[in-house]
């Protein structure tokens, strides 16, 4: 099966995960549309690891897991902020937030 | 090995969108589990089984439940009145459209895609290990601080208003305005610092005289 397949899959999956970062008003989801564009970048990383003519090095592997890392520590961070904002917003909606004191 | 693909790729596309379009925000946390999985499963059929079994651990185990538990604190699971995405999503929607159709361009006109399979590797987790203990060591220990950085980060900015809460709750019985919505999020901060101090260990109470003070200054 050619490289092709995955590479058009996870830019399917990135495009996905844009729109919904783009477009939903809920603040988590825009964090849930990051973290799936994360995620095709991930796929991106293991697919050219597996069809470099090399695959006995590792460091393609090595490379996703120092990404999924930092990406959970992005997302705990991140929804840690989403909870403070709504504590003081009272709401998740991005349009609603609109000023940055107070 | 195609049909498996085609199963997998539509599996997770599909759960990707319902994740990203669905109404109730806790079906969407079901289905961002779903998505994860999905990719999982690529990635073992890509032969990299310990990042598969990692994304399981981490995204599945980790992220989709951590989402959900924002969901449910922040109350955002009950469907809202109006709509769910903003006024401005045929712009965002046309972005994305645009990403995937150069994304696609890209690589179809590229000459990497065309690559066959070569065979198959065996990375062992022992030879992982071993590359993670000695060239990429200095890597590892920087993102173990991170990670510990992130961790109390996330503790602090999570909490940081719990007594806050309480001053500002304070300060208003003091002045005799009725604030009585702010008595709620008490309650919402104490079990959301608690779950996250638990994850964590055991968490001090060191950090809250700071923000306190900052909190009280500013009131004034």
């Amino acid at each position: 099966m050619p490289l092709h397949y995955y590479l058009i899959f996870s830019a399917l999956l990135f495009a996905v995960g844009l729109a919904g970062a783009l477009t939903r008003r809920n603040a988590i989801l825009v964090l849930v549309g990051i973290e799936l564009m994360l995620n095709a970048a991930n796929l991106n990383f293991i697919a050219f690891w597996r069809y470099s003519p090399d695959p006995n090095a590792i460091q393609g592997i090595l490379f996703v897991i120092f990404s999924i890392a930092i990406a959970a520590a992005e997302a705990a961070v991140g929804l840690a902020l989403i909870i403070s904002i709504y504590r003081h917003y009272k709401t998740t909606n991005l349009e609603k937030m609109d000023s940055l004191k107070g | 090995m195609q049909a498996a693909f085609a199963i997998i790729a539509a599996l997770t596309l599909v759960s990707a969108i319902a994740a990203m379009s669905l109404r109730n925000l806790v079906h969407c946390a079901l289905c961002l589990a779903v998505a994860f999985a999905g990719l999982a499963a690529m990635y073992l059929q890509l032969d990299a089984q310990f990042v598969g079994f990692a994304q399981v651990l981490v995204y599945i185990g980790a992220v989709a439940i951590l989402v959900v538990f924002a969901i449910l604190l922040t109350r955002s699971g009950q469907p809202v009145p109006h709509s769910v995405v903003s006024r401005s999503w045929i712009a965002g929607v046309a972005i994305a459209v645009l990403v995937f159709c150069v994304l696609t361009r890209v690589i179809l006109s590229s000459s990497v895609s065309q690559r066959s399979l070569p065979a198959k590797p065996s990375p062992t987790v022992r030879e992982i290990g071993n590359q993670l203990m000695t060239w990429y060591v200095l890597p590892l220990q920087v993102i173990g601080l991170l990670l510990t950085a992130a961790t109390i980060g996330a503790v602090i900015i999570a909490m940081n208003e719990r007594k806050s809460a309480g001053g500002d709750h304070r300060v208003t019985a003091d002045q005799g305005h009725g604030h009585g919505h702010l008595a709620a999020p008490t309650g919402l901060n104490e079990g959301n610092a608690t779950s996250i101090a638990s994850e964590t260990g055991s968490e001090s109470p060191a950090h809250y005289p700071q923000p306190e003070r900052e909190r009280e200054v500013l009131a004034k």
